[in-house]
């Protein structure tokens, strides 16, 4: 199963990136194969629409899981829509997430917020 | 523009400034005159003049949809969309509305012609008389994304005859829709409130119709004894200031009332004639040709 978590840093030890759709990164971890890579999150610099399009990616890679503190309402729709799971994380390292997740201590993620919409710079 | 008729723009960095006191009372100064609300997020001119109504007209932007019988999943629509309005789940596009631009972009891009266009209504521009004044307002629906379609189709719809005078009586603030609304006006007047927090939104709205290279002059409203820091900033900028409205509680007695000022005393009748005839002499001295 392909797990998705958005992050700081191209590093296991990365700490959890606080938004969805303005992460600089998403790791991509397949919990069967053990592999995992990261992916440069193109929508980090839209104007509007991030979530969409950072969804998008996660839909693209074939994700099955992703694991973020928070999610805007398009998002979600994204990824419902490709029948994707959001679980909420829990602090700390995306390694600690992988492993509470696996190990069934993250709960599926419930409040989505409205979106932007274009208005983050006014 | 034609030469017996002229378009004023109301307009100031934020709201309560008295926009509208302006704009309505100007309005209704001038032998005939269109006063059109452009503060469709927040209309409130019709209050004052309480216009019987002629018209009204739904106001709607294209929104494109997916017809799935037509669509052979290539993708090119989401991948065109610089707005990220649309999704690509499971071999099939989405849209998502309140993204969208309307640019027609996708529909465009589509080899199959599987985007159609379909109307989504934002809001409504309404027309009535009061007196001597055409009142034209423009209403957004609550939740939507911007007046800009309404604004436009506002101005668009007034197209002036001889010695009528056109009052705009802009959104508070220096963004788009402020914009939208300035862009065919022949003069702007700024209004400003003796207050730091003032002029800073006084030099916002200064910036943007000096950008847009419109002849402008200011109103101070609200003027007290002492220091007026908006005064001050004119004087600095060199900019004509058009009049001065003082903080006067039957003035504010009768706004706060909804009442028309210049319909209920004649001394307010006065004073806002002769900013009227100020602002048309500015005009004039700007070169245009007007019939004042």
């Amino acid at each position: 199963m392909k797990i998705a978590i958005p992050v700081d840093d191209k590093s296991m030890e990365s700490s959890v990136c606080p938004s969805f759709g303005r992460a600089p990164y998403f790791l991509i971890y397949d919990n069967t194969t053990n592999e995992n890579y990261f992916l440069d999150n193109g929508a980090v610099a839209s104007q509007g629409g991030a979530g969409i399009k950072a969804a998008q990616a996660i839909v693209d890679n074939d994700v099955n899981t992703l694991l973020t503190p928070r999610c805007g309402e398009n998002a979600e729709e994204v990824l419902s829509k490709a029948v994707i799971k959001i679980f909420k994380t829990i602090p700390g390292t995306a390694q600690q997430n992988i492993n509470a997740f696996v190990a069934e201590q993250l709960v599926l993620l419930k409040d989505f917020h409205p979106g932007f919409h274009g208005h983050e710079k006014q | 523009m034609k030469s017996n008729s002229m378009k004023i723009a109301v307009l100031s960095g934020k709201g309560g400034t008295g926009k509208t006191l302006v704009s309505v009372n100007l309005a209704c100064v001038a032998e005939r005159a269109i006063y059109i609300d452009c503060d469709v997020e927040e209309p409130n001119g019709h209050l004052f003049f309480k216009p019987v109504y002629v018209s009204g007209e739904n106001i709607t932007i294209r929104m494109p949809s997916v017809n799935d019988t037509l669509c052979n999943g290539c993708r090119k629509c989401v991948d065109f969309c610089k707005f990220n309005a649309l999704a690509f789940i499971k071999g099939r596009p989405y849209v998502f509305d309140d993204v969208c631009h309307s640019c027609g972009g996708c529909i465009l891009v589509c080899p199959e012609k599987a985007m159609t266009e379909t109307e989504k209504i934002i809001g409504e521009v309404k027309k009535g008389v009061s007196g001597n004044v055409a009142v034209n307002t423009g209403i957004l629906k609550p939740g939507e994304e911007s007046g800009v379609p309404i604004i436009k189709k506002l101005l668009e719809s007034c197209e002036a005859d001889e010695n009528l005078l056109t009052i705009i009586d802009c959104p508070p603030g220096s963004n788009c829709v402020v914009m939208e609304s300035i862009k065919d006006a022949d003069y702007c007047i700024l209004v400003a409130e003796p207050t730091l927090f003032g002029v800073h939104n006084l030099s916002m709205v200064y910036e943007l119709v000096k950008l847009f290279n419109k002849p402008y002059g200011v109103v101070l409203n609200k003027c007290l004894d002492g220091e007026n820091p908006a005064e001050k900033f004119c004087m600095e900028k060199n900019v004509p200031i058009l009049g001065r409205i003082l903080f006067d509680n039957e003035l504010g007695k009768l706004n706060s009332d909804a009442k028309i000022a210049v319909r209920e005393s004649e001394k307010y009748r006065i004073m806002f004639l002769s900013l009227l005839e100020t602002v048309l002499k500015e005009v004039k001295n700007m070169g245009f040709g007007c019939g004042y």
